[in-house]
């Protein structure tokens, strides 16, 4: 495959943006390999999981139940419920991906994780970007990844208490440090608070991450049916 | 059960779950494909980036305790000033770290 400079441009960019949260990525991975060792997963084992599954959250409960005999299909039952965001995420990028061909779709997603996700949405909103900058992301912190987790289960974790350097907040941070890019204005007040309420309950209430659905997609609903009025009059 | 039963029941697991995940990543792609590029439709499109994020954020920095929504805040306030992701991240981390260094 041949890159254009634009493309190696925006590679290489989307790369360096994921750097600082790859980092508490790592050291969450170190933790896991670990785990993954206790639980009797060879290190190429636990390779092939990071570069296939590729999610965070649902690689943590897939060790945590490896039990012999493996319950394989509750095993793969919790991924699907755990990982039911990213066919939202997956939608929401649609427009990134307009006019690009099939094969480059299929290519490309499969590096896509909530970070470099957010960091992309957040370039896209103020500038030109293309999904080179979303692959480079993605490249960044499936490194961090492997990294992190071949690094646990080789040695032991690294860092064995991410929670006391706050690392467990990085996730949070970044989201947080980006928001201000998804703002479109006025319109989003209603949706937004919506979001904040439902996720917020949700999650009291439900297990796993169903509260990201729920408010993801609560607040989208009230866009689509709730419109400011001096905006209905000009748009319909 | 003999080992090789046990081996080709963790590659099971492992393929189960990377095709569930990868056929929801490229499957909320594809759809939206599908979907009417106009008026409900639109919007609903059009605010889902910002409510996904938000239902991220909210459950839990609400989660992280007082100091995280300082630190939650302060993340915010050193975005919107300075624009630096950065940062505001490390001053978000920062923040929670030094707390739990101080038990708070």
């Amino acid at each position: 495959m041949v890159f254009s400079s634009s493309q190696r441009q925006d590679l290489r960019e989307g790369f360096i943006a994921n750097l600082v949260v790859a980092a508490s990525v790592a050291a969450y991975g170190s933790v896991l390999g670990l785990m993954a060792a206790q639980k009797g997963l060879t290190w190429y084992q636990l390779l092939v999981m990071n570069l296939s599954v590729f999610a965070g959250s649902a690689q943590f409960v897939m060790v945590d139940m490896w039990l012999p005999p493996l319950p394989v299909v509750e095993i793969i039952l919790a991924v699907l419920v755990i990982n039911m965001r990213y066919l939202l995420i997956g939608a929401s990028l649609n427009p990134l991906f307009r006019g690009t061909s099939l094969s480059h779709k299929f290519l490309f997603m499969h590096l896509v994780a909530d970070e470099n996700w957010a960091m992309t949405m957040a370039r896209y909103f103020k500038q030109p970007t293309t999904t080179w900058f979303l692959l480079g992301g993605g490249i960044c912190v499936q490194s961090a990844w492997c990294f992190g987790t071949l690094l646990g289960h080789r040695l032991g974790a690294v860092i064995t208490n991410p929670e006391r350097y706050g690392l467990d907040f990085s996730f949070v941070a970044v989201f947080t440090a980006l928001v201000f890019s998804f703002w479109k204005g006025k319109q989003d007040v209603v949706p937004w608070m919506v979001a904040a309420v439902v996720a917020a309950i949700a999650e009291v209430l439900m297990p796993g991450k169903w509260y990201i659905i729920c408010g993801g997609i609560a607040g989208a609903l009230t866009a689509a049916l709730y419109q400011p009025v001096e905006e209905a009059r000009v748009l319909d | 059960m003999s080992s090789t039963e046990f081996d080709i029941l963790v590659w099971l697991t492992i393929v189960g779950a990377a095709l569930v995940t990868y056929g929801l990543r490229i499957g909320g792609l594809l759809l939206a494909d599908r979907l009417p590029k106009t008026g409900r439709f639109k919007r609903f499109m059009d605010a889902l980036p910002g409510t996904i994020l938000l239902s991220l954020i909210v459950p839990a920095a609400i989660a992280a305790g007082p100091m995280g929504w300082v630190a939650t805040f302060c993340t915010g306030l050193c975005s919107l000033k300075s624009g630096n992701v950065f940062l505001s991240m490390v001053v978000g981390i920062l923040i929670v770290a030094t707390g739990r260094w101080f038990g708070i």
